[in-house]
């Protein structure tokens, strides 16, 4: 095998053996799938019951509170304070709803009292029926009827369509391309830190433990940095393939195990729950959203198919190694300039600035993937990684993409040119306090 | 003198505003052990680092057995830097493979050779314990041990006596000197004296970023006899000084139990017959042998005076 094979190899496997490395790739997913199933999990348990009793001084709601699932109405004909006292005294009951008398001119001013906080859910819905209903008395009043309001009623949906130079029309979906653009955007910011770091740390553990004289006695300095950084890249690899395919193990077995355990209550509105962390749909208008909701279905799965997936995929996969590699030679030259990892605190500035900057720019990006700042912020090397994989998904032109992924492949071998000068002289430099000024002497030596 | 299998040609090295090493030449006999010597600071981890391809020289030619040095030599070469280091966290056996496979040995013929060096030194029982784990001596074994294996034809070696107990020096000794035995020319750098006139067979004395001293051991010694001759006698210090006449002079003197010992120079080209056939009619003299300069002296003399002609205050 040959030389940088076997550092490669090396690198590679002190890596994945660690400790760390199984614990990270383990837990990393089971966070993932937490964070994803817990807020919707934790939404249905909230729905706790409550039980009203309403006094309705306007007598124009007795009666018309409709009951769900959880929430439960009762109309004691009693007043305000014994209503109140017997709230407070049985625990059956959890608030007493007052409706004063001049509702309909003034609708502010209705109580909620209770002895025990109601979920947010139930103030909504209080709310909308008690909206409703008064809107309902109104237009009533004014002569119009509840069959022309409902033929009035219109709900607009746009349908966006990209159009291209040679004219095809194709339909595209904004919501998705900003989830793909901003997922595949943090991925790969993630990566560039977490593992750049890495490669740091390894210099300054080489030349720390002074084992560097000897390995570079066998073998070029240069082919050492190399072999780390393709070998911790490989890690790299190795850790956010095995994420994917344990995040979509855990998150689908745990979709399983609620669909399962609610399944008796209310498997079509969890099934929405869990497929988007969305509100639930507004009641009352759920007929009207039903439908809606397979239009917009069947938009997202055509606009998918529109979205060049194996074009994103080829991207990310490039994006994502590209990325790593234009930063961690410098991460590395970085490493091998000081002696601790305290002191690499003043070199680092230069190196996270532009990806920091890149990634805070991504918000402003997707929000406008097509203007000029987001077309050069996606050609310049330092940026396009993070900034080109934003804008992917809303469709880039071929000519775009080739001139970044060019400019990425000259800038990574301009900076491991750049690096590797500064690494092969700072792995030999001890117990010096490194200033700019003598990096670059160090970028001149021959 | 035997064909050099390393030699440099005027090698000169600087590094921004500062000499590292300046017009060096020296030629190394193969299957000898050659001292690198100098005091600290002198270029001596500059040129050993060159020698190993680490850095370049700015001027001036390197040879290896007969070829420009050139990378593929680098298996050809073995190294023991003065700064010893291992991976800490790696295991002992997988690290020793490791680097023996990075000198360019196929992984079954370094496992061998390890597994022989390792019954060898009796330290089996190292081979699944991480390096961390170690003492420093232990460390230190080790490394000397991946510096051998893949049986380089020069053998670099920085102070390879320092964080070794006494028994370990010895064997580290021994193995240098089957080493030796075998045909393997070894570079020998270190501040201990003693070992060099024990070991070595040439030395080069680099000081202020040149060489000021070089050749065989036993020449250099002799290069520096300074006429001084130690006398071990029975009678009274002054019988002898009074018979030394014109031929020496006293250096110094003590007494010895029963005996007198003394120090005396030769002085006005009088040779040694003259000066015993007057001090024997006057004391009796029971041995007589001429002080050879320790390289240590030489070492102090010669870095001296070449600081006293070369460097103005």
């Amino acid at each position: 095998m040959n030389k940088i094979g076997l550092i490669i190899q090396r690198e590679y496997l002190t890596r994945v053996r660690k400790k760390s490395f199984i614990v990270m790739t383990i837990l990393g997913p089971i966070l993932m799938a937490a964070l994803m199933i817990v807020p919707v999990w934790m939404a249905m348990n909230d729905e706790d019951e409550a039980n009203i009793l309403v006094i309705d001084d306007s007598f124009l709601f007795t009666e018309r509170m409709t009951d769900t699932e959880n929430i439960h109405f009762f109309f004691p004909e009693v007043g305000l304070d014994s209503a109140k006292s017997q709230m407070v005294a049985s625990d059956d009951f959890d608030a007493v709803l007052y409706i004063h008398k001049n509702i309909m001119s003034s609708p502010s001013g209705i109580q909620l009292i209770y002895d025990k906080q109601p979920g947010i859910s139930v103030i909504r819905y209080i709310e909308n029926t008690i909206e409703n209903d008064i809107e309902k008395f109104k237009l009533a009043k004014s002569g119009i009827d509840q069959a022309t309001i409902e033929s009035a009623k219109t709900n607009i949906r746009l349908v966006t369509t990209k159009l291209d130079e040679v004219g095809a029309e194709s339909k595209s979906n904004t919501e998705l391309s900003m989830i793909v653009g901003m997922f595949s955007g943090i991925l790969i910011y993630m990566f560039i830190f977490l593992y750049g770091v890495q490669v740091m740390r390894g210099v300054i553990e080489e030349k720390t433990s002074r084992i560097i004289e000897v390995i570079i006695s066998s073998v070029k300095p240069f082919e050492l940095m190399m072999g780390k950084i393709v070998g911790i890249a490989l890690v790299g690899l190795t850790q956010f393939l095995l994420w994917i395919a344990l995040s979509t193990m855990f998150v689908s077995g745990g979709k399983a195990l609620i669909q399962d355990h609610f399944a008796k209550d209310a498997p079509t509105s969890i099934e929405q729950a869990v497929n988007s962390t969305e509100q639930l749909v507004p009641e009352g208008e759920e007929a009207v959203s039903a439908e809606l909701n397979q239009e917009a279905i069947d938009e997202v799965f055509a606009s998918m198919q529109q979205i060049d997936f194996p074009i994103i995929l080829f991207s990310f996969l490039f994006y994502f190694l590209g990325g790593y590699l234009i930063y961690s030679a410098l991460f590395a030259a970085v490493g091998s300039a000081v002696d601790n990892e305290a002191d690499s605190q003043q070199f680092m500035l230069p190196i996270t600035a532009p990806i920091i900057f890149s990634f805070v720019m991504a918000q402003v990006v997707i929000n406008n993937p097509e203007s000029p700042m987001s077309f050069w912020l996606s050609i310049i090397p330092f940026t396009s990684p993070i900034i080109m994989m934003v804008r992917i998904p809303f469709g880039v032109p071929y000519w775009e993409l080739g001139l970044s992924m060019a400019l990425l492949i000259i800038g990574f071998i301009g900076t491991t040119w750049l690096a590797g000068r500064i690494y092969r002289t700072g792995i030999l430099m001890y117990g010096k306090k490194i200033s700019y000024k003598e990096l670059w002497k160090w970028l001149r030596y021959h | 003198m035997n064909h050099p299998i390393f030699r440099a040609e005027n090698v000169s090295k600087a590094y921004a505003g500062h000499v590292a090493i300046e017009d060096i030449s020296i030629s190394v006999p193969e299957g000898s052990i050659f001292g690198l010597l100098g005091p600290n600071g002198a270029g001596k981890t500059t040129f050993i680092r060159i020698i190993n391809q680490i850095t370049g020289p700015d001027t001036g030619k390197l040879w290896f057995n007969g070829e420009r040095l050139e990378e593929k030599h680098l298996g050809l070469i073995g190294y023991l830097p003065e700064e010893r280091g291992l991976y800490k966290k790696m295991k002992v056996g997988e690290q020793a493979l490791y680097l023996c496979q990075l000198k360019g040995l196929s992984k079954k013929e370094a496992l061998s050779r390890l597994k022989y060096w390792f019954e060898k030194f009796g330290i089996q029982a190292w081979w699944n314990k991480k390096v961390e784990e170690l003492s420093k001596g232990m460390a230190q074994k080790v490394q000397f041990i991946v510096t051998v294996l893949h049986e380089p034809k020069l053998l670099i070696l920085d102070e390879p006596f320092s964080g070794f107990d006494p028994i370990n020096t010895n064997l580290i000794k021994s193995e240098i000197l089957e080493l030796k035995k075998k045909g393997t020319t070894i570079i020998f750098s270190t501040h201990n004296m003693g070992s060099v006139e024990e070991l070595c067979d040439h030395i080069a004395l680099i000081n202020n970023s040149r060489v000021i001293l070089e050749g065989e051991v036993k020449e250099v010694r002799s290069r520096f006899r300074t006429n001084t001759y130690n006398i071990d006698f029975q009678g009274s210090m002054m019988q002898l000084s009074a018979s030394l006449g014109t031929y020496g002079e006293l250096i110094e003197h003590e007494p010895e139990g029963d005996h007198m010992d003394a120090t005396v120079r030769l002085v006005n080209g009088a040779t040694t017959n003259q000066l015993l056939g007057n001090i024997m009619r006057t004391v009796e003299v029971k041995g007589f042998h001429e002080v050879i300069p320790s390289m240590n002296d030489i070492f102090i003399e010669a870095v001296e005076r070449y600081n006293r002609e070369n460097l103005k205050p």
